[in-house]
């Protein structure tokens, strides 16, 4: 499956990379979804996979024998997915408070406090 | 040493502080903190002279080899002498000068720094402290040619001196490093007996070149030699003491002092020798035209400071003698006359020479210092500038092939000098009376007495040379070139071709001073242009940096957010895929391409809900789509044993969805923005970020790993966190603190939502 994952990786960076280069704010949004799945995707897949053998330990035993999946990754992806849903929410709530305010969602027409003249 | 120096700079940070209550007298206070440094020093001075060194090492970064070490010589003996006594001179001198200037505490600040950094230059035998203090001087020259900050000229040659010289530091630093390199040590004192290693490394041509561009630019030689008489803006103690006595010398000092070290091939020597006689001659003639007396002696100075170069281009011991005495004699006249102009500026008010004439009944005292100073600068027996022309001569006399060639370059720039001492030393004295702008009377006693002591000095060192020369100057040669000199240095040398030198040069400057004004009628309309002026070359280089910067400024920060990301995103795969191109075999990887039905299923879904979101022209259809994506994620961790991580993306996926409906449920429909073009340049800088990625996956998935961190946690889990799900105890108990971080970080989230959803913008017509 790390063939078919890596080619995942790819799409989704590529799908998000696209998005995040679009003029809409909603776009750009989504295009930050995108780059997370595919950054907890990476360190998931580089964390090498393990099929059916999850990090817990048994009742009574001490420790677990190999083959079992590294828990560390899984550790860091949770706190990313979390993070990440702080920043989405911030995200989408921001965007609705700037189209109310500017009245649009093109972000070429919100450069103008940054122009060098 | 280095109490010395702390307590030099400490003083100067005091000055401020007792400036206004005793205003009356700071000029004797502030000349007693230099001649107390001059005196500690001059006490060594027996020591040094019977041809002990002192030596003095504190720690300061000793791990990267940079400490103070402070070495006493000959040559830096010398040097400290000068600079301390001139300043006992112009300390005094600046506390009735400068009494009508705002600000004169700062002045003394300024001036205190600079001269504290300025000995610890010439006696830091540590190259990087050296630098430190040779930029130091550099900056406190910065502040002080600045010090009438709302005159834009100024501030303008203010920076033009920094910029120069700073820059020329840097090079000068750089020349430091790689000599570091081939002895292993900092220190000055390290590299005596490794001129053959130095001169047979391979960096030796840019040592060279690096070492010379910071001397020269430092000491105004040619092709930098222009910052100096715009330097003139400068308050005139300042231009006595930094930009003639002393700190334009140190880049002399520098030569001098690696002599030893990089001296002896046709690189290094002829290169000197040939700027400094460009200089010497070029500076000359260019002040045949100037009116103003501070600008002539800046042109005499840069003259100087040629011949100077030249004479340690020469090297021998002669050369060497002569260069002993020229330093000395040019600072004790050139001071000296330099104070004599600002003399004649504060009591007339002006300075242009041709509105100075007949002031020796008015003052009768500055006269005969500038009298004094002038005969010295002429090279009239018995004053020191004498002895000092006619070793001068000598020393060219010397040189193969070139000699007479030299010989008269020298005669035609001292004439000129010569001109330029009559012009300030007796012009402004004889001849009938003009009136000036003030009524003209004697200057104060703090003004006079300086310059007088130091042109009796100048007189005094002419009729006993060994007595005040001759001791130190085996010692300096020894630091100069490794060996004695064994040559006395008298007054009279007899009647030979030397002195007949010196009376035509005498001779031919009172000519060109009669003839001046008609010089001047003829080359009235000649104008130097400006592709032959180097003064031009740095505002080129300036506007252009300046030019350089604005471009580039709208080209990378304009405004635009994806352009920013496109120069991320582009430079980091670009470095990153050329890293991994040079990994051998990188690309050999021979993935498993077994895969099942359902993991088959899996990957289309999320492929074809990708492109379902990319294309859809319906925000509610693109959040379905991005919806999906997200639990086909989580059905991914079900399969690789990551049940926790299911879970929270199940969770989080459902409240991201429900968000993003209700927020933008309300919006119109998506406009079309992007243009075909910049759509097309996006697919390809996509695709490019996603093919990279990929690879680096099959690249790093195809090493073995072993991660004793997957260990350590299902080990210690149970003993240690009293938990079976390890991730779990990760979590909460291994990274607790980093869990602690994230919660505050969703926190701090909560609450910037919160605030968006309810701020209320009165002034917006929410």
């Amino acid at each position: 499956m790390n063939f078919l994952l890596a080619i995942i990786i790819g799409i989704l960076y590529g799908a998000g990379t696209y998005m995040i280069l679009r003029r809409s704010l909603v776009k750009v949004i989504l295009g930050l979804i995108f780059l997370g799945h595919a950054a907890n995707l990476l360190i998931f897949t580089i964390g090498r996979l393990t099929k059916g053998a999850p990090a817990f330990i048994p009742q009574g035993a001490e420790t677990l024998a190999e083959p079992y999946a590294d828990p560390l990754p899984q550790a860091l992806i949770l706190t990313a997915i979390v993070i990440g849903f702080g920043v989405q929410a911030f995200a989408i709530v921001l965007f609705k408070r700037t189209y109310q305010t500017v009245g649009t969602d093109d972000l070429d027409k919100m450069k103008s406090t940054d122009e060098l003249k | 040493m280095l109490t010395l120096i702390l307590i030099g700079f400490a003083a100067s940070a005091i000055a401020p502080l007792i400036y206004k209550p005793l205003k009356n007298y700071f000029g004797w206070i502030a000349a007693s903190f230099p001649l107390y440094i001059f005196l500690s020093f001059l006490s060594k001075y027996n020591q040094i002279a019977s041809g002990n060194i002192i030596k003095e090492t504190i720690e300061w970064i000793p791990s990267l080899g940079i400490n103070f070490t402070f070495l006493l010589d000959g040559l830096s003996l010398t040097f400290v002498l000068i600079i301390t006594l001139i300043g006992v001179v112009v300390f005094l001198y600046a506390g009735a000068y400068m009494r009508g200037y705002e600000h004169a505490d700062r002045f003394f600040v300024y001036v205190g720094i600079f001269m504290t950094s300025m000995v610890g230059m010439v006696i830091s035998d540590n190259m990087m402290t050296l630098f430190v203090f040779w930029e130091l001087t550099s900056i406190s020259s910065y502040l002080l040619i600045g010090f009438n900050h709302h005159n834009e000229k100024s501030r303008k040659y203010a920076l033009q001196a920094l910029l120069v010289t700073g820059g020329g530091g840097l090079a000068l630093m750089a020349g430091f490093i790689l000599l570091s390199q081939i002895s292993g040590s900092f220190e000055i004192s390290a590299l005596y007996n490794l001129n053959e290693n130095i001169r047979n490394a391979s960096t030796y041509s840019a040592i060279v070149i690096l070492v010379l561009i910071g001397a020269f630019t430092k000491s105004a030689q040619f092709p930098f030699h222009f910052w100096l008489p715009n330097a003139m803006e400068a308050p005139t103690p300042v231009s006595a003491y930094l930009h003639s006595a002393t700190m334009v010398k140190a880049g002399i000092y520098i030569i001098a002092r690696m002599n030893h070290s990089l001296g002896g091939t046709a690189l290094w020597q002829d290169t000197i020798l040939i700027i400094g006689a460009i200089t010497m001659l070029f500076a000359a003639i260019l002040s045949y035209n100037q009116m103003d007396l501070k600008k002539l002696l800046a042109y005499s100075t840069l003259s100087v400071l040629g011949t100077l170069t030249m004479l340690l281009g020469i090297g021998s011991k002669l050369a060497i003698k002569a260069f002993f005495i020229y330093i000395i004699a040019h600072s004790l006249y050139k001071g000296t006359l330099f104070l004599v102009a600002g003399i004649l500026d504060h009591e007339t008010g002006t300075r242009d020479v041709s509105k100075l004439s007949g002031l020796r009944k008015y003052m009768p005292i500055t006269m005969v210092t500038a009298a004094f100073a002038s005969f010295s600068m002429m090279g009239i027996i018995p004053l020191v500038g004498f002895i000092g022309k006619e070793t001068v001569y000598s020393a060219i006399l010397e040189v193969d092939y070139w000699g007479l060639f030299l010989l008269a370059v020298a005669v035609i720039g001292n004439a000129l000098i010569v001109m330029i001492t009559i012009l300030v030393g007796f012009k402004p004295f004889w001849g009938k009376l003009i009136s000036t702008p003030k009524e003209p009377h004697e200057a104060p006693i703090k003004m006079w007495l300086g310059p007088l002591a130091l042109a009796v000095l100048g007189l005094l060192m002419g009729i006993f040379p060994n007595v005040f020369i001759g001791r130190l100057l085996d010692q300096s040669a020894i630091s100069i070139i490794s060996e004695k000199l064994e040559l006395t240095i008298k007054l009279w040398h007899g009647f030979n071709f030397v002195l007949l030198m010196s009376f035509v040069t005498l001779l031919l400057g009172i000519g060109i001073y009669f003839f001046r004004l008609k010089i001047l009628d003829i080359t009235h309309n000649f104008k130097l242009k400006k592709i032959f002026k180097p003064s031009e070359w740095y505002e080129f280089l300036l506007n252009g940096m300046m030019s350089f910067a604005k471009f580039q400024t709208k080209v990378l920060q304009n405004g635009y957010l994806r352009n920013y990301i496109i120069f991320i995103l582009v430079t980091a795969v670009t470095l990153a895929s050329f890293a991994l191109f040079r990994i051998e075999n990188a690309l050999k990887i021979t993935p498993d391409f077994s895969i099942t039905f359902y993991e088959g299923a899996i990957a289309l879904i999320i492929i074809i809900s990708t492109f379902f979101v990319i294309t859809s022209d319906s925000r509610l259809k693109s959040i379905v789509g991005i919806g999906v994506v997200g639990f086909v994620m989580g059905i991914i961790f079900i399969i690789h044993s990551a049940p926790d991580l299911a879970l929270t993306t199940f969770a989080i996926e459902t409240l991201t969805v429900i968000l993003f409906v209700l927020v933008l449920y309300k919006l119109p429909r998506y406009l079309k923005f992007s243009k075909p073009l910049s759509k097309l340049r996006d697919i390809i800088i996509a695709s490019g970020v996603g093919l990279f990625m990929t690879l680096m996956v099959l690249y790093i998935t195809s090493i073995d790993l072993t991660s004793e961190l997957k260990r350590f946690y299902t080990d210690t889990s149970v003993p240690g966190g009293k938990g079976r799900n390890v991730v779990n105890v990760i979590l909460v108990d291994f990274r607790a603190i980093d869990t602690l971080g994230e919660i505050t970080v969703l926190a701090i989230a909560a609450l910037g939502v919160y605030a968006l959803l309810k701020l209320k913008l009165d002034d917006r017509g929410e």
